[in-house]
Order: C-alpha cells, then sequence, then structure tokens
C-alpha cells in the first residue's frame, strides 16, 4: 500500500468513524428535548425516563465524538499538511466558529445532564434546546468548510498558489446551502429512524409496551419530517453537482459519454476500461431530467475530464445507488408512517409497518456513508477541486500504513464497546411493571 | 514590546488557549495519574472522587487543545504543518492517548459495575494519562529547543524520531507530567468532602510539588546546554526576571498554603504557577513561533484572514464565557 493510500485510508477511516457520533450529536438532543417538552405538560413518568435515558445516550455519544473530533482535527494536519497551508487562512474560520458551538453544546449538555435537580424545569428545558442548537450550528459549519473543497471560492489563484484572499466568500461558497441543507436532513432521518427502529423491533416481541411505543413515537417525529424533505433536498445538491463538479456527477451517474438527454442509469457495473457500464437499467432521458430538469439537457460525461483527473467510478456509481436506494426507502417509510400517525392511529398495532421502521434503524447511517463516499471519492484526484490535488497534499512521512492499520483497530474496538454499551443502556426495557400493559389498544 | 498587531494579538490568543487546556484538561490528565497511584485504605474513595470531579463530558476540555490547532492553521498555517510533519509520531501517539483516555473513562462510567470491568477500564484511563502528558511535554521541548525542522531528506530517523528524542525533551515531558499532577492534588483537596480523603491528597499535593521544583530545575539546567534560546529568554532577559521571581512566589505560595491547609489559596496559587511557567516558556521564545525560522510577522497568514478571526473570536467569547459562567452557576448551587 502507498503512502498516499494508506493517508486516505485513515482519514477516510477517521471521518467515517467520526461522522456516526456528529451526526447523533445533533439529533439525540432534539429527541431528548422534545421527550422533555412533553414531560412538562403531561407530567407522564415515561416521558421523563426518555428524556433521562437519552440524555445518557447523548452524553457516551458525545464523549467518544468529542475524543474522535480532537483526533481529526490533527490528522489534518498529520496527514494533509499541504493542504492545510493552503485551505487555512481561507476557510480556517469556520473551524474556529464549530470549535465555539461545540463548546456551548458541551456546556449545555453539562448542565442538562447534572442540572435535573438544580434549576427550574424551564430552564433545564432551555438548556436542551441550546443543546441541540448549538449541536447543529457545529455539524453546519464544518460541513461548510467541506463544501468548499468541494467548490471552491474566495481567493485567486496566481502561479498556483491562492492570493487576494476573501474568507467570507470562501463560506458563502456555491455548495454550501445544498450540502448543509442535506446533511442536516441526513443526520436528524437516520437518528429519529434509528430510535424509532430500536424501539419497533421491542415493540414486535413486547407490542403492549407503552414504553417503547411513546420511544417509536417520538423517533417517528423526528425522523420521518427529514427523511420526506430528503430526497428534494437531494435533487438540489444533484443540480449543484451537475452545475460545479461535472467530473463527480459523471462518476456518480456512470455517464461515460456526454449526451444530450442522458439517460438515468440504475445499478450496472461501470468498467472504466471500456468506458461503459455492464448490467445497468437505462431509464431514457431520465439523468438529463434529474440534473437540468429538462429531458433535452446535455449532461457533460466522463469524455470531457482528461483520464487522469477522473475518480475512481465504480466506488462512487455504487455508493451514489446506496445513497439514494436507502433515501428514498426511507422516504416510502416515512410516509407510511406519517400517514398513520395523522390518522390518530396506533403504529405499534401494524406489525408489517414496526418491521419496516425497525428495519430503517441501521440503514440511514450506511446512507451517510454512502453519501460521504461519494463526495469524497468522489473529488479524487482532487482535494481542493481544481486547485491542489490529494497527492500534493499528503505528508512527506513515511511508513503511514502503520497508523493507518494503528487507528483501524482501535476504531473497531472502540465501535464494538460502543455498541455493547449501548445496548446495555438504553435498549433494555425499563423495569418498570405499570409500563407494560399500562393501556391496552383498541385493537387488543 | 512591538506594537499589537492582529498577528501578535492572536498568538497571544494561542497561548491562551493552551493555557486553559493546561489548567483544566491538564488537570483532567493529572486526576487520571492519581487514578494510576491511587493507594492505602481509601484507595477506592480516592478513585471515586476523582471520577466525581472529572465527569464524562469534560472530553469537551479538548476544544482548547482544538482551538490551538485551528487558531494555527488558519493564522500561521507554516508553523501548524511543519509541526505536524516533524512532529508525527508524538502526535499521533498523544491522539492515542487522548482517544483511549476519554473512551475508556466514558466506558467505566457507564459499563458494567463489577469490578473486573471497573478496574480493566480504570487501567486504560489511567495509564493513557500518564503517557499522553508526557508526550504533550515532549513535544513543547522539541519547539523551544529550536529542533523542529523542515524535512531534510537525510532519512527517517533523523527527520522524524531524532528530534524530539533528547535529555531536554524529555526533561520537559516530565516536567509537564508532574504539574498537571500536582494541580490535580491541588483541586481534589477543594472538592474531597471526606478529611481523610482530603489528607490523601494534600500530601500528594505537597509530594508533587517538591517534584516539580526538582524536575523545572533539571530543565533549566538541560535547556543550558540544549535549548539555549530558551535559556537565554528564560534566565538572561530583562523581562524574563520578573517573570521567574513571580513564578517562584507562587509556587511557594502553593506550598505554604497547602501546609497550613488553605486550600482555596492553594488553588489559586497553583493556577497561577502552572500559567507562569507557560507565559514564561512563550516570552521565552517571542519572536517566534517555531524557533529559529518561523516567527509570529513571517509565518502570519494574509490581514484579512487574521482580522476576520478575531472578530470569530470576540463572538465566540461572547457566546462562550456566560455559558462557563452559568455551567459553574449551577454546578455550585444546591440541589432543589
Amino acid at each position: 500500500m502507498t503512502d498516499l493510500l494508506a493517508a486516505r485510508a485513515q482519514m477516510a477511516l477517521s471521518l467515517g468513524f467520526h461522522i456516526l457520533f456528529a451526526v447523533v450529536g445533533i439529533g439525540m438532543p432534539l429527541l431528548m428535548v422534545i421527550a422533555e417538552r412533553r414531560w412538562l405538560s403531561t407530567q407522564d413518568p415515561i416521558d421523563l425516563e426518555l428524556a433521562k435515558r437519552w440524555c445518557k445516550g447523548t452524553a457516551i455519544l458525545f464523549a467518544v465524538g468529542a475524543v474522535s473530533g480532537t483526533v481529526l482535527s490533527f490528522e489534518l494536519g498529520l496527514l494533509w499538511p499541504g493542504f492545510m497551508d493552503v485551505a487555512g487562512p481561507i476557510i480556517g474560520m469556520p473551524f474556529s466558529l464549530e470549535g465555539f458551538a461545540f463548546f456551548t453544546e458541551a456546556i449545555f449538555l453539562g448542565v442538562y445532564l447534572y442540572g435535573w435537580d438544580r434549576i427550574s424545569p424551564r430552564a433545564h428545558l432551555w438548556a436542551g434546546i441550546l443543546v441541540a442548537v448549538s449541536g447543529a450550528i457545529s455539524g453546519v459549519f464544518v460541513v461548510i468548510a467541506n463544501a468548499w473543497m468541494n467548490t471552491p471560492t474566495g481567493f485567486d489563484l496566481v502561479n498556483g498558489l491562492p492570493a487576494d484572499i476573501d474568507p467570507i466568500g470562501a463560506i458563502f461558497n456555491p455548495a454550501a446551502l445544498q450540502q448543509t441543507l442535506h446533511m442536516t436532513l441526513a443526520a436528524y432521518a437516520a437518528t429519529g429512524f434509528a430510535v424509532a427502529g430500536i424501539h419497533a423491533f421491542l415493540l414486535l416481541r413486547d407490542p403492549l409496551n407503552a414504553f417503547h411505543r411513546r420511544a417509536l413515537t417520538i423517533g417517528i417525529l423526528v425522523g420521518a419530517p427529514a427523511a420526506l424533505l430528503q430526497p428534494l433536498s437531494g435533487d438540489l445538491s444533484a443540480q449543484n453537482v451537475a452545475r460545479y463538479q461535472p467530473a463527480k456527477l459523471a462518476a456518480m451517474e456512470a455517464l461515460f459519454t456526454t449526451q444530450a438527454g442522458a439517460p438515468l442509469v440504475i445499478g450496472g457495473l461501470p468498467d472504466m476500461e471500456n468506458r461503459e457500464v455492464k448490467f445497468g437499467l437505462e431509464i431514457p432521458y431520465g439523468l438529463s431530467l434529474l440534473a437540468y430538469h429538462d429531458p433535452r439537457a446535455t449532461v457533460q460525461g466522463l469524455d470531457s475530464i482528461p483520464r487522469a483527473d477522473w475518480p475512481h467510478v465504480p466506488t462512487v456509481h455504487l455508493a451514489f445507488q446506496i445513497m439514494v436506494g436507502i433515501g428514498s426507502l426511507m422516504a416510502l417509510v416515512a410516509l407510511w408512517s406519517l400517514s398513520v400517525l395523522l390518522r390518530r392511529q396506533e403504529l405499534a398495532t401494524r406489525p408489517l409497518l414496526l418491521k419496516a421502521i425497525a428495519g430503517c434503524a441501521p440503514v440511514g447511517f450506511l446512507a451517510i456513508e454512502a453519501g460521504w463516499t461519494v463526495t469524497e471519492v468522489g473529488r479524487q484526484p482532487w482535494i481542493i477541486h481544481g486547485v491542489l490535488r490529494t497527492s500534493q497534499a499528503v505528508t512527506p512521512m513515511p511508513g503511514l500504513v502503520y497508523t493507518m492499520l494503528g487507528f483501524s483497530l482501535l476504531y473497531i474496538f472502540l465501535g464494538i464497546v460502543v455498541a455493547y454499551l449501548l445496548y446495555a443502556q438504553i435498549l433494555r426495557s425499563p423495569r418498570h411493571e405499570e409500563w407494560h400493559r399500562v393501556y391496552s389498544p383498541r385493537s387488543a | 514590546m512591538e506594537p499589537l498587531t492582529p498577528a501578535l494579538v492572536l498568538a497571544g490568543a494561542v497561548v491562551v488557549a493552551l493555557n486553559a487546556y493546561v489548567v483544566l484538561a491538564g488537570a483532567d490528565f493529572g486526576g487520571g495519574v492519581w487514578d494510576l497511584f491511587a493507594t492505602g485504605p481509601r484507595r477506592e474513595r480516592q478513585r471515586d472522587l476523582i471520577a466525581h470531579a472529572i465527569g464524562p463530558v469534560w472530553e469537551a476540555n479538548h476544544v482548547w487543545l482544538i482551538l490551538v490547532v485551528v487558531l494555527l492553521f488558519t493564522c500561521f498555517p507554516p508553523v501548524f504543518s511543519r509541526i505536524a510533519i516533524a512532529l508525527h509520531i508524538p502526535i499521533t501517539l498523544i491522539l492515542l492517548g487522548i482517544v483511549l483516555r476519554g473512551s475508556a473513562f466514558t466506558f467505566r462510567s457507564y459499563g458494567g459495575d463489577d469490578a473486573p470491568t471497573q478496574r480493566r477500564w480504570g487501567r486504560l484511563f489511567a495509564t493513557a494519562s500518564l503517557v499522553t502528558p508526557l508526550l504533550l511535554g515532549v513535544g513543547v521541548g522539541t519547539i523551544a529547543a529550536g529542533r523542529v525542522r523542515a524535512p531534510t531528506g537525510a532519512g527517517f530517523l533523523v527527520d522524524y524520531v531524532t528530534p524530539w528524542l533528547s535529555l531536554f525533551t524529555a526533561s520537559v515531558g516530565v516536567l509537564t507530567l508532574l504539574l498537571f499532577a500536582f494541580l490535580a492534588a491541588v483541586y481534589l483537596t477543594l472538592e474531597a468532602e471526606d478529611p481523610d480523603v482530603q489528607d490523601d491528597f494534600r500530601r500528594r499535593a505537597l509530594g508533587s510539588g517538591l517534584a516539580v521544583f526538582l524536575a523545572a530545575m533539571l530543565t533549566l539546567a538541560l535547556a543550558w546546554r540544549e535549548a539555549p534560546l530558551v535559556w537565554n529568554g528564560l534566565v538572561t532577559a530583562p523581562r524574563a526576571i520578573p517573570v521567574h521571581l513571580l513564578t517562584g512566589a507562587s509556587a511557594t505560595l502553593a506550598l505554604w498554603a497547602l501546609w497550613t491547609r488553605k486550600f482555596r489559596l492553594a488553588r489559586s496559587a497553583a493556577v497561577a504557577q502552572i500559567t507562569l511557567i507557560l507565559w514564561g516558556w512563550a516570552l521565552a521564545q517571542y519572536p517566534w513561533l517555531i524557533p529559529p525560522s518561523l516567527g509570529i510577522s513571517n509565518a502570519a497568514a494574509p490581514a484579512i484572514t487574521l482580522k476576520l478571526t478575531l472578530g470569530a473570536l470576540a463572538v465566540g467569547a461572547a457566546v462562550l464565557f456566560p455559558s462557563l459562567y452559568y455551567l459553574f452557576k449551577v454546578f455550585k448551587s444546591p440541589p432543589r
């Protein structure tokens, strides 16, 4: 393995690990605030128990997210010193703002965790709201920096070096709005469905358990609207990618030839040597419609890009299919669940729906990983699109494969432990007998 | 002194953030050290007190280190990339230490209650707390000694290992570890409600305080040989004398206050002591960020970046300090 590949693998692993905790740090506080808000008006102990459990889960994941985020901030320099040299002065500011937003989240999570019997219920709820808001804001700042790597603005290139820097222009880069919207919705959809799915799974065995019913409803209330809006936000993103990152779009859609009225290819194996897709299902005019909302529009294929500047097409295409496939499924399950809730009926009495929701529990995170694969692998060979190559940014330090292996083992180990702890802390049903069979649904 | 340029203010902000990290997260590391060396009949009560004082959210204290990193790569980009290349190995080990420490602590708090599980996580937490400050100090020592250079291509050992391996860097590592342990022991005398446990930590604070003094002398002696720039800045520069006198005074005050059981005074004096040591180092190598080549003026990013970052710092501080004040108020207030 070359040092460049080892560095990319380590970065992918660190990001892929951290993103899970970052997403939960955005989504879980919203769930916990909703539960507490309900408790304030209903005084129902189930709502209080949910708020407390979710808060504990948030604390475990938050601590792991904090340390893995610290690792990432260093890894930017350890692995990509050439990148930070160029990018630091242009896009460093959102990172410092992110630091403050993250710290605000930590402070109010501390108030929330230890403040149950020290501050008024209203103040406590507000602490939770601040956790949720600052968590979302810190995610937005980081995604803005990534959007800048995709569509860099806010400087001029003079002899290959950035000059006349405008950090504000860099923040408002063309992909910033689309990417932050897409990622924030993804965080709520994945977390909401993960929680709903876990409790749906438990309800399949214990359908009368009022605790799991309440948790399921709140999970759906957070996850379903986001999952429904996500395809629309994806459409905005696709149009933006078509305009500013044609190589990425061509790789996502495995479009080798520039053409008007381009078809949409579903599935299939892209072959980079022969420039064709095997076993794919073609929908005529589909891609032109999706990318430009015009069936006749011309879509740039990979033939318009020098071969040395192609990303790895099969990876990007496959990851894109996974993301879109999961996103569509989640949107359908969201629609189904919301239609049940809007008719004021019970989710828990429909085993088929419960199974569908339970199936959605892990896949939201899979879709997020796939989406980041699309945006990161799809930008290669560039680290800053059109400006700096990944190979120019990597550290001269040799032997990176060993640190990569070390971090891989560490993250695998941590992943197993976190999964076990969450199982022990969050998933097991509470032992209050009265919460079982606390009310009997109409169908029983 | 030079006029107050944005670059100088931001370099100062780097030291302020490092100061906050040392005073807050440093004590967390030190707590882990005392967990490792918990002894005597009250061993478990000592460990409980340490765990209670830290609390898992406080991994957030690493945000101060993140702020140092972010300020460096935004405002002094060549400094960050050169440190990241030359100190790749120790920084990687520091990161492993931070991850293992924070995770092990959380897992111990929320994991199984059975004794073997608790002990296993505890040992990992404590060992990582011991190794990480050592390496942090080694990194600081390497910078101070002027041993962080651009890679020469002369080979792996010359470029990536020997710069940070020396008696001086090792002594700065030991000094850092002892300072963190001292700080934590002093804090814990105030946290303890049980007078016996309080006395345990008073004795530990006094012992580590004396060890800090010896390590500081040793470091200074080695600086004369290995880090002439810092030696000159610490010993011969006129502005160094008042800093030295104040550092010595606060160290003595801290030990006297511990001896006479004035623990609040001891805490203030210990914080002053570690703060003055840090600023003493910063002033000794002023105006260099990486002596002897990258300084505040020649490594600074374009003016517009510096101005905007100052603005971001002001906004951040306006949000952060009231929030922190509120947090401490909540923690101090009795349960309703």
